[in-house]
């Protein structure tokens, strides 16, 4: 692939092996990054990136992803956190050009797109999806 | 002044033991609820129960009156988070951190946080700080405990290489009795130059051990 990315995946919990497998089966290069060995069990057998266990929270983890090379980076563990922290550190020690952090609480998330990060908000999107499905449904009635 | 404190445990215990003794307006922020029950029965400060990365919950803890913010739970990121919603949304300006992981303390600073330290560097200081009066050895005390007999090894930079014993005289009660160069016994005159490397077996009255040593080594004991 002619534009392969370097990618950095911290957390591989459901959305974090989807966005591993699929980024790796479309020819990016992966490093995945999870505290938990097992959580490396959700990648497929395609997958070709990289696995380290550690937290994230630990620069040095960071490093041994080699952060600092990276073209994008995903913050998505379970903890807002552990991915608001990482994803500034990405951004601002690392000087990672493309962060992204799932935040799920919507009253923090304020704070972060303040400070410059971009995040998403599963609650947010969650909502607004049931809320349009909500006016489609009266659309049709109507 | 008012406080808040996030935290949990002993750390918590003892600052809030020690803060609600001077007097200052303390709110004390806990994620544990059994820790939570027990130092709001036993202080007079402002207990919540909850998470201090919390918005709502800072909110609870009236954090837009607070002046000084203290993260002081095991885990970095809930740390740097509360601090930086604190400052963020509440308008505190002062925030202080715990860092765990030593590599954190220069990264909480560049993002925002007022003052960060880590336990880890602080026993870490204190360890090498003690290490390096490794050229002081084999303290022996003699003469029913009064005069004291150690084994002080030069280094490149200690201070009194390259000085005559002359030099060196803080008084008759602190001497270098003896020189151990290359393994071999020099008795010193008082002319005699030290070198780095020499192994200088020292006899002093306690008083003047701390003082000499300072000369020989630059160092405080």
């Amino acid at each position: 692939m002619a534009n392969s990315q370097y990618i950095v995946v911290v957390g591989c919990g459901r959305l974090g092996s989807i966005l591993a497998n699929r980024l790796s089966s479309e020819g990016h290069s992966i490093v995945v990054i999870d505290q938990d060995e097992q959580h490396f069990s959700k990648l497929s057998t395609a997958f070709s990136g990289f696995r380290i266990v550690g937290d994230a929270v630990e620069s040095a983890i960071l490093k041994r992803a080699k952060t600092d090379q990276a073209d994008c980076f995903f913050a998505v563990t379970d903890q807002d956190n552990i991915n608001l922290m990482v994803a500034q550190i990405a951004k601002e020690i690392f000087q990672v050009p493309k962060v992204l952090a799932r935040v799920y609480d919507p009253a923090r998330e304020q704070s972060y797109q303040e400070l410059g990060i971009t995040t998403i908000s599963p609650t947010q999107l969650s909502a607004q999806a049931f809320l349009e499905s909500l006016q489609l449904a009266q659309a049709v009635q109507v | 002044m008012k406080l808040i404190l996030i935290g949990s445990g002993k750390l918590a215990y003892f600052l809030t033991r020690q803060f609600a003794s001077k007097g200052y307006a303390l709110t004390l922020i806990c994620s544990d609820q059994a820790d939570a029950l027990s130092l709001s029965r036993q202080f007079k400060a402002t207990v919540i129960l909850g998470d201090g990365s919390d918005p709502a919950v800072l909110q609870d803890a009236e954090a837009y009156r607070a002046d000084i913010l203290l993260a002081l739970t095991p885990q970095d990121q809930d740390n740097l988070v509360a601090c930086q919603i604190a400052q963020q949304q509440f308008g505190i300006t002062e925030t202080l951190a715990i860092v765990n992981d030593p590599d954190n303390l220069d990264i909480f600073e560049k993002l925002g946080v007022t003052i960060a330290f880590s336990a880890t560097e602080i026993i870490a200081h204190l360890l090498e700080q003690h290490l390096e009066f490794e050229n002081i050895k084999n303290i022996t005390p003699v003469a029913e405990g009064d005069i004291n007999v150690m084994e002080v090894t030069l280094n490149d930079d200690s201070p009194a290489v390259g000085k005559t014993l002359q030099d060196l005289e803080v008084s008759s009660q602190a001497q270098i009795t003896c020189i151990v160069r290359n393994q071999y016994i020099t008795m010193p005159k008082r002319w005699t130059r030290l070198q780095a490397a020499d192994h200088l077996i020292v006899v002093s009255r306690p008083e003047y051990a701390g003082q000499f040593l300072r000369v020989l080594t630059g160092k405080e004991a």
